[in-house]
């Protein structure tokens, strides 16, 4: 007992002295190494007791995180504040830019300046592309991207992959389907990036006008990785292990009449997942909405809900991690 | 027959050749004329060549940073920087792709940070690719089909 503690805790240490991520922005899934992935997945892990409740460390005592958020969002902008609470920390900030000065027209630029003289970290959820990445330019804070637009949300992307390993025991291998809205949806994109660094095996299913784009099969390609492509649900999840699905986004589509023409193109029921392995675990970034029928919640194979809590675990690793805490 | 001269020969500066033939004014642009010279630039364009038609642009009395010329590549990636002293090329070069292209391309996603106005920002690309160009925004990682039409 007493030699696993001590391999273990060498095992961290080795890890800290090779990973330093304080001061790190957190932007896109891309700015990872696996090995990097593979560290703050492992740092998830030990955080699991202190996510739930089991543990009590103080590690981020008297730091400030500013929570921006210019778009609206349940999990991830609750289970950041419940991560940095739970390691001590407090949280200023926002979900309504409504009361802020951008009101009045203030640029993002100097919103950024402000939170980050405010704060030691800045977490961002902004309706744009890109300003994730532009605000990191303005703050000597770390920023921590909540998503931004239809471009990245890396902590979502993290977390899922904490999942399936943690189901899984490993991500390598599995074949895992992604469906839904993959043009618009932020997610799919930065997950087929990271399966494919994993060399997981990847299909797409999708309506056609919302296919995965180009350039996300091309960085799939570079990795490695040959995504197979296909409309029918059915054959697609005979032999999967992950049905990762998407909600179609209202809010991305340019046309409300585009819009109508593919909701409900897809629906997860009991009957389709018969068809399935029993060991097929659905994911799904959630909020749903028509795209997985409530049956489906009491199945073995419903783990969303359980995905949605990762966030906190896989949360508090980073904010430790770029905020400057350490278990 | 003597071959008569489109634009007069010029004793010290540079000529641009080869420039892809409708693209001077945009190599103008890109280069930041008429606004940062006060030099004498004289454009000709759909002149004949061996190698087709192209467009050619001089400037007097001032010699062309290369690498600031290279920028032009985007647009025209045949196009060759010839400096010259006293009549005589003395410098030739033909212009480079540069790694990254900073304020003169505006990104084709409507949505993108960089294209709002109310942002402190300059428009910024990765080039990926040099030969066809192929570049990547720096802000939301779209990579746009039409370079040449983007120009600011």
């Amino acid at each position: 007992m007493f030699l696993k503690t001590l391999l273990s805790w060498f095992r961290i240490s080795f890890f800290l002295i090779i990973m330093n991520f304080k001061g790190k922005d957190i932007i896109s899934i891309k700015d990872f190494s696996k090995k990097e992935i593979d560290y703050v997945l492992n740092y998830s892990e030990k955080m699991l007791p202190y996510a739930k409740g089991e543990k009590f460390k103080n590690i981020l005592k008297g730091k400030v995180l500013s929570s921006l958020f210019f778009e609206p969002s349940t999990r991830t902008r609750l289970s950041f504040e419940s991560a940095m609470n739970r390691l001590g920390g407090r949280v200023i900030g926002f979900s309504d830019p409504g009361g802020t000065s951008l009101k009045k027209g203030e640029s993002l630029a100097d919103t950024i300046r402000m939170a980050d003289a405010y704060s030691d970290g800045i977490v961002m959820r902004h309706p744009q592309e890109g300003a994730a990445r532009l605000a990191a330019e303005f703050s000597d804070s770390p920023v921590l991207n909540a998503g931004d637009g239809a471009g990245h949300h890396p902590t979502q992307c993290l977390l899922d992959l904490f999942t399936i390993k943690t189901e899984k025991k490993r991500i390598e291998k599995n074949k895992i389907v992604l469906l839904g809205d993959l043009k618009y949806g932020r997610t799919v994109h930065s997950l087929a990036y990271a399966l494919s660094l994993y060399g997981a095996k990847l299909t797409f299913v999708s309506p056609t006008s919302l296919k995965m784009p180009k350039e996300v099969i091309n960085e799939c390609v570079d990795l490695g990785v040959e995504p197979t492509q296909t409309s029918n649900l059915e054959k697609a999840i005979k032999n999967a292990d992950v049905l990762y699905a998407t909600r179609i986004q209202k809010e991305r589509f340019p046309d409300a009449e585009e819009y109508n023409k593919v909701v409900g193109s897809y629906k997860i029921n009991n009957e389709l997942l018969q068809n399935a392995k029993k060991s097929l675990i659905v994911m799904h970034p959630l909020p749903r909405v028509t795209e997985i029928d409530p049956e489906v919640d009491s199945t073995i194979h419903a783990l969303y809900f359980k995905q949605a809590f990762n966030g906190v675990p896989v949360r508090m690793a980073l904010l430790a991690l770029t905020l400057g805490g350490s278990l | 027959m003597k071959k008569e001269l489109k634009i007069p020969l010029i004793k010290d500066g540079t000529v641009i050749d080869h420039i892809k033939p409708g693209n001077a004014i945009k190599v103008l642009h890109i280069l930041g004329f008429p606004k940062s010279s006060s030099s004498v630039v004289s454009v000709a364009m759909n002149v004949k060549s061996k190698m087709g038609k192209k467009d050619i642009v001089k400037v007097e009395n001032r010699e062309l940073d290369p690498h600031e010329v290279d920028k032009i590549a985007l647009i025209s990636p045949k196009a060759t920087i010839n400096i010259i002293r006293d009549y005589k090329v003395a410098d030739k070069h033909r212009v480079k792709i540069p790694n990254e292209i900073v304020g003169i391309i505006t990104c084709s996603n409507p949505t993108c940070i960089s294209n709002s106005s109310r942002e402190p920002v300059k428009s910024r690309f990765k080039v990926i690719k040099k030969d066809p160009p192929q570049i990547k925004c720096y802000y939301c990682e779209r990579e746009p089909d039409d370079i040449a039409e983007r120009i600011i």
